[in-house]
């Protein structure tokens, strides 16, 4: 019973020495590109918060036309008649 | 001579000299301290410093380093005769690369995990520190050159080793995929990958790949290159996770299978070393052995790759300073067991001494297809299995070595091009398209003008690849020597090697600028002269920081 267990726990810990064995040598730049993605995050969400103009606003108007439709769809399944967007109108 | 004792000797050396001589440089000479905060504790960030293992760590730093480069040099060198390269690789690993390696890792441990071009910076100057980055840029296209052409070499000569070669990508794509986007554990799939590996090779025996010997007036050896370089193109643009990682991981699986297989099939096959001991028959174009021995085997003895990898990565790893000699001492044992299976592969795999001779007829023939076919016969006698496995699977390892190196080569030149784009304002640089195509060519271009096209003498370039790593390793223990004199400790274990190697380094380029010259080699001429100025620079710097240590010494005590 015993040296099941053991040998169950060698092969676990053989797969956690294996695992350290993958990631290690290249955990530094995957984590950098990891990190790079977040602050980029984190400026596009906190950058409106302190009143800081948030630069995606003006990329995402030129998807509204696409959009435009899925929109109707969506105010009139929310129960609202028209857009409750003031400076975005609808129907 | 048996090369089961010569190896037991090799291998002995290699242990003794990590009991003896790496416990007195630890003790006495880094008096290496368990109590000491390394920068993997201090500084951890979870990024760069993250205390690892020793045992993962070892293996990290083994396999960063290990490359085709102890393989090839010690099949080229051994056309002096096994005696030369078999003692410079011993010697060399315990008395050179030992304490180079650990004492890189040590000095970058002692300066918060700096790397040894920082630390050249803040021990020796800021303009050795630009010096160094100049010897990497030649060291990283000559590394991309010469192993292009190796692996062009190795397709055309096993093509069964085509199609594992190729192979091996599609498993490294499936892994990383497996890992990052399923969360499956990694025990299964990399016995599967190293079953899928090795069965791919009898595959490749069967279905031997070879392109057409002529495609727009160029040969098989030279489509090889190009395909290869728009491979490694491809590769170092692709994210880290997707190809290098999981290759790499591979890589790293193979090596430790393929050097077990290897000394357990001398051990069952007993062959016998028909090389001779000093070759006196040597073929008309092969340069003296002094200087050229101490470059031609350059990784496997001493290389100043080692220091880069010491102290850019492992140093920022290290859990306790006490690793660094299991760590640093035992990487270049590792280092020296594959060269020592190099030689034992391209002495004793031969049945005859005239059918070893038949393979060392000039200075660049022998090389790696000498111990392809020496190390795939031990290998078939030792463990039953066919000739041509034997071949393939030592084929492909060089192979996976070489393409595992020009990926990371290619990418590493990329970001240099890249920072310069940034330091001289030329924002077209900085993008990834321009400086990888860049890179590329330039590596092309000493392809072939070294002679890759041909696929003969692309193996010009190698002693220039070894002077260029020595080189490296010169200034690394210059560095090493300087910090050492600045604590009051005794220099003459790192200072001994660094005036040898600064000496050979100078005689082997001296050697190579006469042997280019006379051969119309113009191309080849312009870079060993660039190194040989660049080699009399390191010369100067080194005399006047000495000098300037040594006074603040004196005047300290």
């Amino acid at each position: 019973m015993s040296s099941g267990e053991g040998a169950a726990g060698r092969l676990e810990r053989l797969g956690h020495l294996l695992r350290e064995f993958y990631e290690g040598r290249h955990r530094g730049a995957l984590a950098r590109e990891v990190r790079a993605e977040d602050d980029l995050f984190m400026l596009l969400v906190f950058s409106e918060m302190m009143g800081v103009p948030n630069p995606a606003g003006y990329y995402t108007l030129e998807l509204l036309p696409i959009l435009y439709e899925e929109f109707h769809e969506w105010h009139l399944r929310m129960g609202m008649e028209h857009s409750p967007l003031e400076h975005f109108r609808c129907c | 001579m048996n090369a089961i004792l010569l190896m037991l000797v090799g291998l002995g050396a290699f242990i003794l000299g990590y009991l003896f001589y790496s416990r007195y440089i630890s003790e006495r000479i880094f008096r290496l301290d368990p109590d000491f905060e390394t920068p993997a504790h201090a500084q951890g960030d979870g990024v760069d410093f993250v205390p690892t293992n020793k045992w993962v760590l070892w293996g990290h730093h083994f396999t960063s380093v290990a490359g085709a480069a102890p393989i090839v040099g010690p099949a080229i060198a051994v056309i002096w005769g096994w005696v030369p390269a078999f003692l410079w690789v011993v010697f060399g690993t315990v008395f050179f690369a030992g304490v180079h390696d650990a004492g890189a890792l040590w000095a970058s441990v002692r300066n918060r995990g700096a790397s040894i071009g920082a630390l050249t910076e803040s021990v020796v100057g800021a303009r050795a520190r630009s010096l160094f980055m100049i010897v990497i840029f030649l060291l990283l296209l000559m590394v991309n050159a010469v192993f292009a052409i190796i692996i062009a070499g190795l397709f055309v000569d096993v093509a069964s080793s085509v199609i594992p070669a190729w192979f091996v990508i599609a498993v490294a794509l499936a892994i990383g995929w497996l890992l990052y986007r399923r969360g499956v554990p990694l025990l299964w799939p990399s016995i599967i990958a190293l079953v899928l590996l090795y069965g791919s090779m009898f595959v490749g025996a069967m279905v031997p790949v070879a392109l057409p010997d002529q495609v727009l007036g160029l040969g098989a050896p030279a489509l090889w290159v190009l395909l290869l370089f728009a491979y490694a193109a491809v590769a170092s643009l692709l994210p880290v996770w997707m190809l290098l990682q999981p290759r790499d991981y591979i890589n790293g699986l193979q090596l430790f299978v393929g050097l077990a297989i290897f000394f357990v099939a001398v051990l069952l096959s007993n062959p016998t070393v028909v090389a001779p001991a000093f070759n006196t028959g040597l073929p008309a174009d092969v340069p003296p052995i002094v200087p050229l021995l101490f470059v031609t085997i350059a990784c496997g003895a001493i290389s100043g790759f080692h220091g880069l990898v010491a102290s850019g990565t492992t140093s920022k790893q290290l859990d306790n300073e006490r690793d660094v000699r299991f760590v640093g001492y035992l990487g270049s044992v590792g280092e020296g067991a594959l060269a020592l299976a190099a030689i034992l592969a391209c002495t004793a795999g031969f049945a005859t001494v005239a059918e070893w001779e038949g393979f060392y007829t000039s200075f660049a023939a022998g090389g790696v297809s000498a111990f392809v076919q020496g190390g795939g016969a031990i290998i078939a006698g030792g463990l039953g299995l066919p000739l041509h496995f034997g071949e393939t699977l030592l084929a492909v390892m060089a192979v996976l070595f070489s393409a595992t190196t020009m990926d990371t080569g290619v990418r590493l030149q990329r970001y240099i091009i890249q920072e310069w784009g940034v330091i001289y304002g030329l924002p077209a640089l900085t993008g990834r398209g321009l400086s990888t195509f860049l890179a590329v060519v330039a590596c092309l271009a000493l392809a072939f003008g070294a002679g890759g096209g041909a696929g003969t003498g692309g193996l010009v370039i190698w002693p220039l690849f070894g002077t260029t790593n020595q080189l490296l390793a010169a200034l690394t223990l210059l560095v090493l020597s300087v910090f050492l004199m600045k604590l009051g400790r005794r220099t003459i274990f790192t200072l001994g090697p660094f005036v040898f190697l600064l000496f050979m380094t100078v005689f082997a380029l001296l050697v190579q600028l006469a042997q280019f010259w006379r051969n119309g080699q113009y191309f080849l001429l312009a870079m060993d002269l660039l190194i040989l100025v660049a080699t009399i620079w390191v010369a100067l710097e080194s005399f006047r920081a000495l000098g300037r240590a040594r006074r603040e010494r004196v005047t300290a005590s």
